[in-house]
């Protein structure tokens, strides 16, 4: 048996494929433009691997996933505005040295929270610790006081909101609703030419694979029972004896964390970060890329975000007026035929077949594909 | 000079312009016969753009779905009826113009990520397209980075200049300080209030407009405001008026946010009859929403109005409704929009070539004669020329012209002094 911490042989095989897809098939298949594309979709696979674990399997709705995507985007970009603000590049500016955005709003020095970022390592730091932190703190406030459900994903939002607004209004030191753009070179390597797009690409997808590798041990693990435990019957986990809101928590900020490199990546990929992506709308965007992938399979949300973004993509190209229907349609579909996505499809019609043909060749039934069906997982 | 320029006007180009909208069975000869003088492909297009014998491809980005749309559908609307006019006159270099439009989605990365896929998979020879600032910032280091030309429509808050990019609207310097003067000069105003949305091109239009009353003007700011995109609660700085009685209410309130400024402004007893009132904000696509008896009597300062009385601008008002509707109003960036192909256009027979490197030097000096707004002209910081005018808003939705500078004024995006 191929079983151990991180993954059964039918999980197994589900990622293999999906490695050989990502880093064979689409690299060799897709020129770069769209190759980047496919970075920027990947992006949101993140996060929506973390809504898996906090949604799927803790039954934490958030509905603000935005704000940690955000937090690791700006920080990331912070890094690369203050690499690309050179008092060379910004010699027309009244006071040099200082991002173009920070001049336009009468700044004359870098502010003190800005100045850190100078720092790769600490960038890279606070693209996990600040949103991390950020999340502890907002669970430890509300799951400590046991809310849950609808309100806890208000509240989420409330926080998508209150964010959004705070940058918008400091524009000096945020950029404002422009965002920052015109991100170029990190630690002096050009991130713009087509060589560096498909570096940062394979970068990703390795990052994307770690990512995954937790996600698995998560669920393999004792904590992962717990978290659906918790999810179908939380009292009664409560009266054996576990501390429910320390396990919510932690989903909480896992889901933060993996929501907050795919923020990194996306300021990376595209060289470009902005309060677009931090508000409501994309926080709930991100939550369907889930839903249409299958909200308990962890690959499921990947071919989810991947499918859903590929559809708006070529959607909007074909039809520039009319894509929006298109695509609201086809959320509607999916959710009203299929409530557990991609992945509902697989296990329910392709996952069975593939079964009986195995089963017909040899007696023996995989001991492992019976425990993830009860844990309500799909296996892949 | 405006004289001169009227009569300009009626050049060779004009007539074209005229017999493409006016026979239109005769257009489809036309082009037939143009090509048979036009340059080769290899000669013009040396880049690789898309062009062929018979064929060239441009980009239309803007936003036609989103909170935008509203405001870029005029824009979008006027560069093909640009388009139309220009096939039906023979085209570029006797080459007729294809357009692939892409949709922004009111989506700052989503319009960077179509400029590139238009500049990079499409090989358009220029992009007509973006609308706000943010946008613009957006698409600015793609088109940079792959070498496209964008001709971009907004009256905007400047510093900023590319060799990748022509400004067919206002620089604010442009915008704002002749409007300044006249509304000082006329009505004796000395004490100013300032409303804006809150992001860089009204805080750096105020800060302009700021700067010009205290040291030009020698008046004074007695309030300065700044509301979130989309706000609809504007009580509090109403009262603030009140209390404060300011000789002028100089705004740039942009977007939705207008209906619910002026009607409350209407519902709090401010009649803009007699409180003067400053807008560089609001056109007439605004006004549709807004409706013209809440903002009757405020004065706008633009470049372009619909009602203009000019020849050119009474032959492009019936064309723009008799493609796109009756009802349709035209604002000053749906003018500027229409500016853009016209350009475009005349750069590439200027500089005999495609090549966006030969028309990015081409650029300064063209002149374009049949612009509805007049006359226009790029300078070399590839802003355009233009007058200033102040409107004041009628019932109906239009605005009557009051008043328009002498000469064009010189763009200036990086002003001395105002910084």
């Amino acid at each position: 048996m191929t079983d151990n911490r991180f993954f059964n042989r039918s999980e197994l095989i589900g990622i293999l494929v999906l490695a050989v897809f990502l880093v064979v098939v689409l690299p060799l298949t897709l020129d770069v433009f769209r190759l980047n594309l496919v970075a920027k979709y990947l992006t949101y696979a993140f996060v929506a691997l973390g809504l898996v674990i906090c949604w799927g399997y803790g039954g934490i709705l958030s509905l603000g996933q935005g704000v940690f995507f955000g937090l690791g985007g700006y920080c990331m970009a912070m890094f690369l505005k203050l690499e690309a603000s050179s008092v060379e590049n910004t010699k027309i500016q009244s006071t040099p040295g200082i991002p173009d955005f920070m001049d336009w709003n009468q700044l004359t020095a870098l502010p003190f929270f800005w100045k850190p970022f100078h720092s790769l390592t600490f960038t890279i730091a606070a693209i996990v610790l600040v949103p991390g932190i950020f999340a502890l703190i907002i669970g430890t406030a509300m799951f400590k006081r046991r809310v849950g459900g609808t309100y806890f994903a208000i509240i989420t939002q409330a926080v998508a909101a209150i964010l959004t607004i705070l940058i918008v209004g400091q524009q000096g030191y945020t950029g404002g609703i422009n965002g920052m753009t015109d991100l170029r070179t990190l630690k002096g390597w050009d991130i713009r030419p087509d060589h560096a797009k498909i570096m940062l690409y394979f970068f990703e997808v390795g990052c994307l694979f770690v990512c995954i590798m937790i996600a698995q041990f998560v669920r393999h693990a004792k904590l992962g029972r717990i978290l659906v435990a918790m999810r179908e019957k939380e009292d009664r986990v409560r009266f054996s004896g576990y501390s429910v809101a320390n396990f919510k928590i932690f989903a909480f900020s896992i889901a933060a964390m993996f929501a907050a490199i795919g923020g990194a990546m996306f300021a990376l990929n595209v060289g470009f970060m902005s309060p677009s992506f931090v508000g409501i709308v994309p926080s709930i965007e991100m939550v369907i890329y889930t839903a249409v992938g299958g909200r308990l399979s962890i690959l499921g949300a990947i071919y989810g975000t991947l499918l859903v973004n590929f559809a708006k993509t070529s959607l909007s190209e074909t039809f520039p007026e009319l894509w929006l229907f298109g695509l609201g349609g086809l959320f509607i579909a999916v959710v009203l035929a299929f409530p557990n996505g991609l992945a509902g499809i697989w296990s329910d019609y392709v996952q069975p077949r593939i079964d009986r043909l195995i089963a017909s060749r040899k007696r023996k039934p995989d001991g492992w594909t019976d425990s993830s069906v009860a844990d309500g997982a799909p296996a892949e | 000079m405006s004289d001169e320029t009227n009569k300009g006007l009626l050049s060779p180009l004009r007539r074209k312009l005229l017999v493409g909208m006016a026979a239109v069975p005769a257009i489809t000869m036309l082009p037939r016969a143009s090509f048979a003088q036009a340059p080769a492909t290899s000669a013009v297009n040396t880049t690789g753009l898309a062009v062929t014998d018979t064929e060239v491809t441009v980009g239309i980005l803007h936003s036609a779905t989103g909170t935008m749309a509203i405001s870029e559908t005029g824009s979008i609307e006027a560069e093909k009826l640009a388009i139309e006019q220009i096939n039906a006159a023979g085209g570029v270099l006797g080459r007729k113009i294809k357009f692939i439009q892409e949709d922004g989605a009111s989506d700052w990365p989503t319009f960077a990520e179509k400029a590139k896929k238009l500049l990079v998979n499409d090989k358009v020879a220029a992009i007509m397209g973006c609308w706000t600032s943010a946008s613009r910032k957006a698409v600015l280091p793609v088109v940079e980075q792959y070498n496209g030309m964008l001709y971009y429509p907004t009256f905007y808050e400047g510093l900023e200049q590319s060799k990748n990019v022509i400004y067919t609207g206002q620089e604010a310097t442009q915008q704002i300080l002749a409007g300044l003067n006249w509304i000082a000069k006329e009505k004796g105003a000395k004490t100013f209030f300032f409303i804006g949305s809150d992001y860089i091109w009204p805080r750096t239009s105020n800060k302009i407009a700021r700067k010009h009353v205290e040291n030009v003007l020698k008046g004074k700011v007695v309030g300065e405001e700044y509301y979130p995109l989309g706000n609809t609660q504007f009580n509090s700085v109403i009262n603030k008026i009140k209390l404060t009685k300011p000789d002028v209410i100089f705004t740039d309130v942009v977007g939705g946010s207008n209906v619910a400024f002026y009607k409350q402004l209407k519902a709090a007893g401010i009649d803009l009859a007699k409180q003067p009132l400053l807008t560089i904000s609001v056109t007439e696509d605004e006004i549709d929403g807004i409706g013209g008896e809440n903002i009757a009597g405020a004065y706008a300062c633009m470049k372009y109005f619909q009602s203009l009385d000019n020849p050119n601008n009474k032959a492009f008002v019936p064309a723009f409704k008799k493609m796109w509707g009756e009802k349709t109003v035209i604002g000053d960036v749906t003018q500027a929009a229409y500016l853009g192909p016209w350009l475009w256009k005349l750069t590439v027979e200027k500089a005999g070539s495609f090549d966006v490197d030969k028309i990015a030097a081409a650029s300064p000096g063209v002149e374009f004669k049949g612009a509805p707004e007049g006359y226009v002209r790029i300078h070399e910081n590839h802003h355009l020329w233009s007058k200033t005018r102040v409107g004041r808003a009628k019932l109906d939705g239009q605005f009557e012209l009051i008043y328009e500078t002498a000469d064009l004024v010189e763009p200036d995006p990086f002003p001395k002094g105002y910084q």
